[in-house]
C-alpha cells in the first residue's frame, strides 16, 4: 500500500547537489536575468561607442543623489542578510525588524528614483525661432529662409510652436534692423500656461553645448527665469526617453531595474506580512523562502552597482 | 536459483493505484481545477499539446491562403476569400489578399509556427509529458510555476490572435521584425506582437527553469547523468538555450516597444525620414543592434526546435531497432557542444548587413564548426540502424523519415553558412526551402513520431497503424514536393516575401530583363501550392485517427506496449497523479535492448541486477 509520490527536496537539500529545489530555480532565473540586463547593457555599449563625437551626454545625472540611492540599496542588502540570519537563529522578532527595514529602504530607493525621474520630466530644452527685429521696432518670430540680394525671406510663426505660415514673408533689407538667430533655452519648469512657459535655466547657441555638464564652464552657469511665448518656440521637449538615445537607455535600464525593485519589494512585503504565518508551521521552508527572496534582492542590488557607474559616472 | 524474476510488463500490468481516493484529492474535484488550472505535469503537457496543435493548424491555414496568392496573384481566394473579407474587411476586399495582408500573414505564419506551435509542442508538451516520467519523478520541481508557464503562453497566443482583428491588422514586418520597418509601420500590429512575445518569452523562461531544476533535482535514485535517456538530455540542453537566449530578445523587445510607444530611437538612425504620426526621431540608434539581439535568440532557437526532435527520434530508433543506440556518449557530448556553439553563430544571418568581412569570417568559422556535432548526432542515429531488426511501425517510419529530411535540411544550410555563397542565396526561396526541411519534415515528423509513440501511455489506446502509415507516406511525398522546388526557385534568384510570387520579376513580364524568372521556375509556384493543399488533406487521416483512437482505438496490450526500457513505461496507464506507485530506483542505462543472456530483448531501467549468488 503506497501513497502517491510526493515531490522531494522541496525544503531539504538533495545530497548530491546540496541544494533544495527552489535554490536551483532562483539561480537559473537569475542567470536568465543576467542575460536580460546583459542585452540592455550591450545595447548601451553599442549606442555609446557608435555615437558621433560630442553627442553623448556627460554629467546629466545628479551624482550625490545617485550615490545616496546606492548606499540605500547596499544597506538594504545587509538588512536582507540579517533577516535571513535571524530566521536561521530562530529569532522571528529580529527577522520582522530587518525585513521591515529592507522594505523601508526599498521604498526609499523608489522614492528617490521617482524624484530623479520627475526632475527629468520637468527639464525642458526649448529651441527658439529666429527673431527678426524690424526698423519700426516690431519683432517677428519664425525661420530665416534666405537673406540675399537685399531681400530677406522669412517664414513667420503662426503663434504655435513649430508651425509657420505657408508662404514666407518678404522684407527689403532696409525694413530689417536686426536678425537674431534662434537659440536654445534649457531649464526646469517654473510655470506653464496656454500663452507662455517660464523656465529656470540658461540660454545657449548650440545644442552641443548642453552635452557636457561636467565641464568647468558648465559648473559656472548662471540660472535665471526665462519666459517664452509660443510664437518664439521652434520646438520644445522634456528630457524624457524620446530626447536622445542616452536618456532612452537610461530610462529603459533604470525603469526595468525599478520594476525589479518593486517586484522584490512585493515578495519581501508578502514574506514580512501574510506570508510570515508559514513560520509557525514550517520554519525551515519559511527560512528558505527568505533566502530565495534575498538572493533575488542581492541580484537587484548588483544590477544597480553596475548601473550607477555606467549611467552616472562614466 | 534465480532470486528475483525478471519483470515481465506484458504479464503483469501495473495496477491502478490503491489510493484512488487520494488521486481525486490531489487532482481536486472540479473540472476547472482538474483540467484548466491543474498543476499536474501531464495535464499541463496535454494543454500545451492541444493548444500547440491548434496553432500548428492555424499557422498552416495562413500558409494555404498565402500559397493561393503566390500561385494566382490578385485572384479571389476560393472558400476562404469571402470569410477573410467578412472578418478582416477591406484588406481582403472581394476576397483578394492585399499585399499588406500577405505581409501580415507571412509575419504571423513564422511567428505562430516557431513561437506558438513548434516550441510549445517540442518543449512545452513533450518535456512536460515525458521528462518527469523518464527520470522517475512524481511531477515537475515547481508545479505552480509550470501552470503559470502554460498560462503565459496562452495569454501570449491570445494577444497574437487578437492582433489580426485590430484596425490595421497583425504585424507586417516578418517574424524577424527588423526595424526601422517594424517601428515605422503606422499600425498597432507590431505593438501587439511585442507584448505577445514578452508573454511567450516569460512562458519559455518559466518552463526552462522548471525542466532544468527537475532534471537536476528529481532524478530517481541510481539514475546517474549517463543513465539518462537521450531525450532527457536533449530537453535539458534545450531548456538551457531557452533560458539564456530568450532574455536578450526580451530586452530587444522592450527597446522596440520603447521605440514604438515612447518614441525613443534605439533602432532608428539619425536622419531617418519617417512619415510617422509626429515624425519625431531623435536619431543615434542602430538598426543592426536589433538584428544582433534578435539572432542571438533566434539562432539558438533553431536548436530549440531541432534538439527535442532529435531526442524523440533517438528514443524511437532505439526502441524499434531493439538494440542500444550507437555511441550514447558521443551523442551526449555532441549535444552539449552543439548547445554551446549555438550561442556563437548568430551573425551568419547577417552577412549582407555590412557588418564587415572580419566579423563574417568569425561567424562563418563557428557556423561550419557547429555542423560537426550535428553530423555526429545524425551519424550515430543512422549507425544505430545498422544490424537492427527494425520494426517498421508508424512512429518508426516518422523517425526514419526524419533522418534524411533533417540531413537535407542540414546540408542545404552549408551554402548559407559560407558568406560568399550566401550573397547569392540570401533572402531567396532557397533559405525558405532550407529551414523548412529542418523544421517541417524534420522537427514536425519527429513530433508526429512522438505523438504516435507516446499516445498509448496517456490514453491507454493505440493509434491506427494503417492510417498512420497513410499519413506518413503522403506527408513525406508532399513535404518534398513543397520544399524541394523552393531550393531551385531560390537558386534561380526568386526572392522571398513577395506578395505576387515573383510575377513582377518574371521573364514573361519583362522578356529582356537579365535574370528574369523563367516560366519553368514560375510554374513551380502553382505546383508547390497544389502540394501544400494536398499536404493539408494528408493530415486528415491523422486528425481523425487521433480523435477516433482516443476513445475507440484498441486498448494498449499492456503498460508497455512497445516493450521499451525507459521509466515512463513502468507506470500505470495513464500515469496517476504522482506518476509512480512506488518510488522507482534505476539500475542500468537507458537502452538495454537485446542484452545477451536475458529472457527478454529489453531490460527496463528499474529492473534490479540479478543477485550474484546462484
Amino acid at each position: 500500500m503506497h501513497a502517491a509520490m510526493e515531490i522531494p527536496y522541496v525544503s531539504t537539500p538533495r545530497p548530491d547537489t546540496g541544494l533544495y529545489n527552489a535554490k536551483i530555480g532562483i539561480w537559473l532565473f537569475l542567470a536568465s536575468e543576467v542575460m536580460l540586463f546583459g542585452g540592455l547593457f550591450s545595447a548601451y555599449i553599442l549606442l555609446r561607442v557608435g555615437a558621433p563625437d560630442g553627442t553623448w551626454p556627460e554629467g546629466w545625472l545628479n551624482i550625490p543623489v545617485g550615490t545616496t540611492n546606492t548606499v540605500v540599496l547596499i544597506t538594504s542588502s545587509i538588512t536582507t542578510v540579517m533577516a535571513w540570519a535571524s530566521c536561521k537563529m530562530k529569532q522571528f522578532g529580529r527577522f520582522k525588524l530587518f525585513h521591515g527595514l529592507t522594505l523601508l529602504l526599498a521604498m526609499t530607493f523608489v522614492g528617490i528614483k521617482s524624484y530623479e525621474y520627475h526632475d527629468k520630466f520637468t527639464h525642458y530644452e526649448a529651441k527658439l525661432n529666429d527673431q527678426l527685429v524690424l526698423a519700426d521696432g516690431k519683432t517677428v518670430f519664425g525661420n530665416l529662409v534666405a537673406n540675399t540680394n537685399g531681400v530677406v525671406l522669412f517664414s513667420v510663426s503662426t503663434g504655435q510652436p513649430g508651425e509657420y505660415e505657408a508662404t514666407p514673408a518678404k522684407y527689403a533689407q532696409a525694413q530689417v534692423a536686426k536678425i537674431v538667430p534662434g537659440q536654445i533655452v534649457d531649464g526646469h519648469l517654473v510655470e506653464r500656461a496656454a500663452d507662455h512657459i517660464t523656465l529656470s535655466g540658461h540660454t545657449v547657441a548650440e545644442h552641443a553645448e548642453l552635452m557636457n555638464m561636467r565641464s568647468a564652464a558648465a559648473r559656472h552657469i548662471q540660472h535665471s527665469e526665462i519666459t517664452l511665448v509660443p510664437a518664439q518656440l521652434r520646438s520644445i521637449e522634456t528630457y524624457g526617453p524620446w530626447h536622445n538615445t542616452y536618456l532612452a537607455i537610461y530610462f529603459t535600464l533604470t525603469g526595468l531595474h525599478a520594476l525589479h525593485v518593486l517586484g522584490g519589494a512585493l515578495v519581501i512585503g508578502y514574506l514580512w506580512g501574510p506570508g510570515s504565518k508559514l513560520w509557525q508551521t514550517d520554519p525551515e521552508r519559511f527560512t528558505n523562502r527568505v533566502e530565495i527572496s534575498g538572493l533575488f534582492w542581492h541580484f537587484v542590488d548588483l544590477v544597480w552597482i553596475f548601473l550607477f557607474p555606467v549611467l552616472y559616472l562614466l | 536459483m534465480q532470486a528475483i524474476a525478471e519483470i515481465d510488463p506484458l504479464a503483469a500490468p501495473h495496477a491502478r493505484p490503491h489510493g484512488a481516493a487520494r488521486e481525486t484529492h490531489d487532482g481536486a474535484g472540479t473540472f476547472w481545477r482538474k483540467y484548466v488550472f491543474s498543476t499536474d505535469h501531464k495535464v499541463i503537457g496535454i494543454q500545451y499539446a492541444i493548444t500547440g496543435l491548434c496553432f500548428l493548424f492555424f499557422g498552416f491555414l495562413l500558409m494555404t491562403m498565402m500559397r493561393w496568392q503566390i500561385a494566382k496573384p490578385g485572384e479571389p481566394i476560393p472558400i476562404f476569400g469571402p470569410l477573410l473579407q467578412a472578418v478582416l474587411g477591406d484588406t481582403a476586399a472581394k476576397g483578394i489578399m492585399s499585399p499588406d495582408l500577405y505581409n501580415s500573414f507571412g509575419a504571423m505564419h513564422g511567428t505562430i509556427m516557431v513561437f506558438l506551435a513548434i516550441v510549445p509542442l517540442a518543449f512545452g508538451a513533450f518535456a512536460n509529458l515525458i521528462v518527469p516520467l523518464q527520470i522517475g519523478a512524481p511531477d515537475m520541481a515547481f508545479p505552480r510555476v509550470n501552470m503559470a508557464s502554460y498560462q503565459a503562453y496562452f495569454v501570449g497566443g491570445v494577444i497574437m490572435l487578437a492582433s489580426f482583428i485590430i484596425p490595421g491588422g497583425a504585424a507586417q514586418a516578418g517574424w524577424t521584425s527588423y526595424p526601422p520597418l517594424a517601428t515605422v509601420v503606422a499600425t498597432d500590429g507590431q505593438t501587439y506582437w511585442i507584448i505577445g512575445m514578452v508573454f511567450l518569452i516569460t512562458s519559455s523562461l518559466l518552463g526552462a527553469v522548471n525542466v532544468i531544476a527537475t532534471v537536476i533535482q528529481l532524478r530517481a535514485p541510481g539514475l546517474h547523468w549517463f543513465r539518462l535517456p537521450f531525450f532527457v538530455w536533449a530537453q535539458f540542453v534545450t531548456a538551457f538555450l531557452l533560458l539564456l537566449a530568450f532574455p536578450p530578445l526580451e530586452s530587444a523587445a522592450v527597446m522596440q516597444l520603447m521605440d514604438k510607444v515612447a518614441h525613443t530611437s534605439f533602432f532608428l538612425p539619425a536622419g531617418l525620414a519617417v512619415a510617422g504620426p509626429d515624425g519625431h526621431v531623435s536619431g543615434g540608434g542602430n538598426p543592426l543592434l536589433w538584428q544582433h539581439l534578435f539572432w542571438f535568440l533566434a539562432h539558438p532557437e533553431v536548436y530549440v526546435l531541432i534538439l527535442p526532435a532529435m531526442g524523440i527520434v533517438c528514443e524511437i530508433v532505439a526502441n524499434n531497432t531493439r538494440k542500444p543506440v550507437w555511441g550514447y556518449k558521443s551523442l551526449v557530448y555532441a549535444l552539449l557542444i552543439l548547445g554551446f556553439l549555438s550561442f556563437i553563430v548568430w551573425a551568419h544571418h547577417m552577412y549582407l548587413t555590412g557588418m564587415g568581412t572580419k566579423i563574417s569570417t568569425f561567424f562563418q568559422t563557428t557556423t561550419i564548426i557547429i555542423s560537426i556535432p550535428s553530423v555526429i548526432i545524425l551519424t550515430c542515429l543512422f549507425l544505430s540502424l545498422w544490424g537492427g531488426s527494425i520494426r517498421f511501425n508508424t512512429p518508426m517510419l516518422f523517425a526514419l523519415g526524419f533522418l534524411p529530411m533533417f540531413g537535407i535540411g542540414g546540408l542545404t544550410g552549408l551554402p548559407l553558412g559560407f558568406a560568399t555563397s550566401d550573397i547569392h542565396l540570401h533572402d531567396t526561396y532557397y533559405v525558405i526551402g532550407h529551414f523548412h526541411y529542418v523544421v517541417a519534415p524534420g522537427t514536425i515528423f519527429a513530433l508526429f513520431a512522438g505523438i504516435y509513440y507516446w499516445f498509448p501511455k496517456f490514453t491507454g489506446r493505440m493509434m491506427n497503424e494503417f492510417w498512420g502509415k497513410v499519413h506518413f507516406w503522403l506527408s513525406l511525398i508532399f513535404m518534398n514536393l513543397i520544399f524541394q522546388p523552393m531550393l531551385f526557385q531560390g537558386m534561380a534568384g526568386m526572392l522571398r516575401r513577395m506578395a505576387d510570387g515573383g510575377a513582377n520579376y518574371s521573364a514573361a513580364r519583362v522578356p529582356d530583363a537579365v535574370g528574369g524568372l523563367s516560366n519553368y521556375i514560375m510554374q513551380m509556384n502553382t505546383m508547390i501550392s497544389y502540394a501544400v493543399w494536398m499536404l493539408g488533406l494528408a493530415q486528415v487521416p491523422f486528425i481523425l485517427n487521433f480523435f477516433y483512437s482516443m476513445w475507440k482505438g484498441p486498448k494498449a496490450p499492456s503498460d508497455n506496449p512497445w516493450q521499451a526500457t525507459t521509466l515512463e513505461w513502468q507506470t500505470p496507464t495513464p500515469p496517476p497523479h504522482g506518476n509512480f506507485l512506488t518510488a522507482p530506483a534505476v539500475f542500468r542505462g537507458p537502452y538495454e535492448y537485446s542484452v545477451p543472456g536475458h529472457a527478454q530483448d529489453f531490460t527496463p531501467q528499474n529492473q534490479p541486477d540479478r543477485p550474484a549468488t546462484t
